[in-house]
């Protein structure tokens, strides 16, 4: 009898173990076998420059701004012939892991080393004195002291005008008058697209309704929790919104799921890349656009920069002068108002309109 | 003889946890297909660490084992203070705010400064020890939701008071004369051992000596053991709620000084959350001994360091770790309690063989 209940315990044990990991298997078979013919940094050996790119919070994969720094690099390595490390930030690291795994790139070899994210700021300010000839970029990064680095480059980008953008297009969709918007965090940089986008919302109609709502107050954790995306969105459906911006990195896969689940009229858009190219077929009829933040075209400039031997420094902004924001079209959602959309575009180019950076 | 078997058996049950858990992330990584292998995973995993590896792993583990700590003063009296995560946030920032400011010199602002770090944290969590002695409510369940509030709170108050730079927002940087850098064991770009890590041996042994020592400790375990035993010798059970959860919580504060005080300097981006429930495993991995929890937080830490390398060299995430570190732990309540059984078991035979003699000749 005994014996009996130890080997059901021994076997409950084993069967929460393994079907506790199967899900994480799923998920590393798709990413072990997506990495074995897709990624270029595993199978590139090239002569040219070895870019180090540290993933943020979300990592590759998340369809939004990680994978977009990683369309730059992977067009860059195979552009230069080079090649690549990765590295990918854990939900509660320390900052001496950040630290190191700048470290580690720049001892394998790395010239130039891209952090996706404002949170490598602090870890690059700490490494670069250390690796003078190692250029560093921070994607969103700030210089947290007053000691300038001269091997370090900033990209800061005017999300706020690639959210007001969509949100004209939100605005100009909208049939209840009530638009939603969801934040991975809330923080500053988050808070610059939820501005942009009410702007652009009320700049067509100020009786337009925008619900905000932000998965996590502080913890980096709200940009890889499709749960906790899906449930905001949900919940902005339901009081009578039917198109939701997000700007919550991965979390957004959650936010395409809400929209698919509110019915048919039900939008959303997304962030940072292309995202109806990267959806499934059930979420492409709801993704009415995407803000675009060209974190590619930043990671690219700045690894071209480095490899004619001159690099980039300090800080480099991308905006809708340059093409370093905007929206994107696929899916043909906006073929009727595309007009409009790129005519408040042309007034933020001129500086006839300004649009505001925190709410 | 009997000391070695009572050693045996006591390291029985860790061994083969940590055996379940190596098995059960190699079959998760030969089931993921991945193409670099189990074998390149271990080489990685068990490969000497390097010399700024090691100083992480130090800081880590002392971080990790306050917290297993703040956990185990609360398990030893079947308090489930889940709450250790909320504390040591809302400590930190408190005496991040209160040395940032920098009313006091040097010295006296970072003593004082730790004693607000432990004041606060033991304040966030007598609320809950409050809430079970005068209301009955469920430690587990306030201490989960005072969590969600302290993450809430600290946030409303960094984005109003804090100093926005970039896209970030930190605390005031603390005055240059209260740093407590820490002693640079190889270069200075390895890092430093912060001198505050000392905390967690003080505390450590603080916590042994307050068990084995003290009639406080004493009564702690005795209302662990049993409530209705505590009562009836006198021990005041409400009292001992929220004496414990004070003590629990007042640690829990320390959690993130050694890091704060030795290189963050600012409470921000660089705050290292979600150490309250690493700790919460290493206490359970440590059966909340003194000494077991000292294995344990090296052991978390150990991984978590040395993971860092795998996305680099290989295709297996570093998440692979988590896998190890939780099958750890579920895997050692269950070693424990077959241990206990088969120990039983030999020690009922062994008594058996020595009674059994007398028996016959009493049947005789």
């Amino acid at each position: 009898m005994r014996r009996t209940t130890k080997i059901a315990a021994v076997a409950v044990v084993t069967a929460i173990a393994l079907t506790g990991c199967s899900k994480k298997s799923d998920t590393s078979a798709t990413d072990a076998s997506s990495s074995a013919s897709d990624d270029i940094c595993k199978t590139a050996d090239g002569d040219g420059p070895m870019i180090g790119l540290a993933y943020d919070v979300g990592g590759r994969g998340d369809q939004s701004f990680n994978d977009s720094a990683y369309a730059g690099v992977s067009k860059a390595v195979e552009e230069f012939d080079g090649s690549c490390v990765e590295g990918e930030a854990e939900d509660g690291e320390a900052e001496s892991a950040r630290e190191d795994r700048l470290r580690q790139m720049a001892d394998a070899g790395a010239t130039a080393i891209i952090g996706v994210g404002f949170a490598y700021s602090d870890s690059v300010n700490a490494v670069a004195p250390d690796y003078p000839d190692v250029n560093f970029a921070v994607v969103d990064g700030y210089d947290p002291d007053s000691k300038a680095n001269d091997n370090v480059a900033y990209f800061s980008f005017a999300a706020n005008e690639s959210s007001y953008l969509v949100g004209v297009a939100a605005a100009l969709t909208t049939q209840t008058d009530e638009v939603g918007f969801v934040g991975g965090v809330h923080n500053d940089l988050i808070k610059a697209f939820e501005a942009g986008y009410t702007a652009g919302v009320h700049a067509v109609n100020p009786d337009i309704q925008v619900d905000v709502a932000y998965i996590e107050e502080s913890d980096l954790s709200g940009f890889s929790d499709p749960a906790g995306g899906k449930t905001a969105a949900a919940g902005e459906f339901d009081k009578g919104a039917d198109v939701v911006y997000h700007a919550a990195g991965a979390s957004g896969s959650g936010v395409f799921d809400a929209a698919v689940e509110a019915g048919d009229g039900m939008w959303a858009i997304g962030v940072d890349s292309d995202q109806y190219l990267t959806a499934t077929s059930t979420q492409q009829p709801h993704i009415l656009t995407s803000a675009l933040k060209r974190v590619d075209v930043a990671s690219y400039d700045f690894i071209k920069s480095v490899n004619e031997g001159t690099p980039d420094t300090s800080y480099v902004t991308y905006d809708l002068t340059n093409d370093g924001v905007g929206y994107s079209t696929s899916g043909g959602f906006l073929d009727d108002v595309s007009d409009q959309i790129d005519e408040y575009a042309s007034k933020i180019k001129s500086g006839d309109i300004t649009v505001p950076t925190a709410p | 003889m009997n000391a070695l078997r009572s050693l045996f058996f006591g390291l029985l049950a860790p061994v083969i946890a940590v055996a379940i858990a190596v098995v059960a992330t190699s079959v998760v990584i030969i089931a993921s297909g991945s193409d670099s292998g189990v074998g390149s995973f271990w080489s990685i995993m068990l490969a000497v660490p390097q010399d700024r590896i090691l100083v992480n792993i130090v800081n880590q583990s002392s971080m990790i084992y306050l917290s297993a700590v703040a956990v185990a003063i609360g398990f030893r009296m079947n308090l489930f203070n889940i709450g250790v995560e909320g504390q040591y946030l809302v400590a930190s920032y408190a005496a991040a705010t209160f040395v940032g400011a920098a009313l006091l010199p040097g010295f006296v602002n970072i003593v004082l400064g730790l004693v607000i770090a432990i004041a606060v944290g033991a304040a966030w969590a007598g609320i809950a020890g409050l809430l079970k002695t005068y209301r009955g409510v469920s430690e587990v369940i306030s201490t989960i939701m005072l969590n969600a509030i302290a993450g809430i709170v600290v946030s409303y108050f960094l984005d109003k008071y804090g100093v926005h730079g970039g896209n970030q927002v930190n605390t005031a940087t603390a005055p240059e004369s209260s740093w407590v850098p820490g002693w640079t064991p190889f270069t200075s770009a390895d890092g430093a051992i912060w001198s505050l890590d000392l905390l967690a041996v003080l505390v450590g042994v603080g916590f042994w000596v307050l068990l084995s020592r003290t009639r406080l400790g004493f009564d702690l375990r005795a209302t662990g053991a049993s409530t209705t035993a505590a009562v009836a010798s006198g021990v005041s059970v409400e009292r001992m709620t929220l004496v414990a959860m004070l003590l629990s919580g007042g640690v829990a504060g320390l959690i993130w000084m050694p890091a704060y005080f030795g290189s963050a300097h600012v409470y921000g981006t660089t705050f290292q959350a979600g150490l309250g429930f690493t700790g919460i495993a290493v206490a359970l991995l440590g059966r909340n001994q003194p000494l077991g929890m000292v294995f344990g937080a090296l052991l978390f830490a150990f991984l978590s360091a040395q993971s860092n390398s795998l996305t680099l060299q290989t295709d297996i995430s570093s998440s692979v770790v988590q896998i190890t570190q939780g099958v750890a732990v579920l895997a050692v309540v269950v070693a424990y309690e077959l241990v206990r059984r088969s120990r039983s078991r030999v020690e009922q035979r062994a008594v058996a063989r020595a009674t059994a003699p007398v028996n016959q000749e009493v049947a005789a």
